[in-house]
C-alpha cells in the first residue's frame, strides 16, 4: 500500500487511553494486520499512552501526541508528551521496576519491546516513545 | 467494565467484561474489595472471559488481589483468559505466579485441591 500517516493529541487523561489504543488499532487496520498483531498494537499504545497518563504530568494533566505513519508492512507509531520526563532510563525498562509501585507492575516498558519489533524511548524534554513493527507480509500481498 | 459476583461454596466468582486499563481498573477494585469482606469465603476466582483488553494495569490489579488472597489465607485463581489477555499473561510471567486455567470449572477443581 501507499504510504499513511496520522496526528492524534489529547489531554493526559485515563479515559483517553482507551481512545488512543483503538483509534491507532483501526488506522493499522489498513495493513490488514492478523489479530493477533492489531492486540500487540494496541497493547504497546496502552502502556506508551498510561505512561504518559500516570507519570508525565504529576500536578494535573498535559498534552499527548501520537504520531503514526504506515509504509509498506511496517507501522511506525510515536508518542510523546510534554511532562517531567524518565529520570533514570535504564531503570525505568528494566522489567518490575515502578517508581509507583502500589499496583503498577512496572513493566510497561518492557510490554511494549515484547510486543514490537523496535522500541527508542527518550526522555530530555519530555517523553518520547518511538515503536516500530513490521508486520507478516504474506497479508499485504492480496491487495496490492 | 462491569463486575458480577457469584458465589460456589467457599468460592467468590468475579465475573469481569469489558477492558481493564488504566481507567478502568480503579472501579474494578473498589468493587472487588467490597466483595471480599464477605465471612466464610476463601477462594476468589476472577472470570476473564467478557474481557476483551488488558493491559499493565490489569496486570497490577491481578497481582494486587494475588498479594490480598495470599495474605488473608485464600487461594486465587484466573479463569477464562482470551487471546490478547493470555498474551499480557504470559509476557508478564504471571502464569507462572498465580493458576490460570480456561474455565471456570477448571479453577473450582484447582482452588478446591490447592485449599486442602
Amino acid at each position: 500500500m501507499k504510504e499513511n500517516e496520522m496526528h492524534l493529541e489529547f489531554p493526559s487523561r485515563p479515559e483517553n487511553v482507551a481512545f488512543a489504543r483503538t483509534t491507532v488499532a483501526a488506522f493499522a487496520s489498513q495493513l490488514d494486520p492478523t489479530l493477533s498483531e492489531l492486540a500487540d498494537i494496541s497493547t504497546a499504545v496502552s502502556e506508551a499512552v498510561t505512561n504518559a497518563v500516570v507519570h508525565a504530568y504529576p500536578e494535573g494533566e498535559g498534552p499527548v501526541r501520537i504520531y503514526v505513519r504506515l509504509a509498506g508492512r511496517r507501522i511506525m507509531i510515536e508518542v510523546s508528551d510534554e511532562g517531567r520526563g524518565i529520570a533514570d532510563l535504564a531503570a525505568a525498562r528494566r522489567f518490575g521496576s515502578s517508581t509507583r509501585p502500589g499496583e503498577r507492575m512496572g513493566i510497561g516498558l518492557s510490554l511494549i519491546e515484547a510486543c514490537m519489533d523496535r522500541v527508542e524511548i527518550s526522555s530530555e524534554h519530555g517523553t518520547r516513545i518511538y515503536m516500530e513493527k513490521t508486520l507478516d507480509e504474506q497479508r499485504g500481498v492480496a491487495d496490492e | 467494565m462491569g463486575v458480577v459476583l457469584r458465589y460456589e461454596g467457599t468460592s467468590i466468582i468475579a465475573v469481569l467484561d469489558g477492558e481493564l486499563d488504566v481507567a478502568t481498573v480503579p472501579r474494578a477494585r473498589t468493587e472487588l474489595e467490597a466483595a471480599l469482606i464477605k465471612p466464610g469465603m476463601r477462594c476468589l476466582i476472577l472470570d476473564l472471559t467478557g474481557v476483551n483488553f488488558m493491559d499493565s494495569s490489569g496486570l497490577g490489579f491481578l497481582l494486587g488481589r494475588y498479594r490480598w488472597c495470599m495474605e488473608n489465607g485464600w487461594v486465587m485463581a484466573v479463569a477464562g483468559a482470551r487471546a490478547q489477555v493470555r498474551r499480557v499473561l504470559e509476557l508478564s510471567g504471571l502464569t507462572k505466579i498465580m493458576p490460570v486455567t480456561a474455565t471456570v470449572k477448571e479453577a473450582l477443581a484447582r482452588v478446591g485441591r490447592e485449599k486442602e
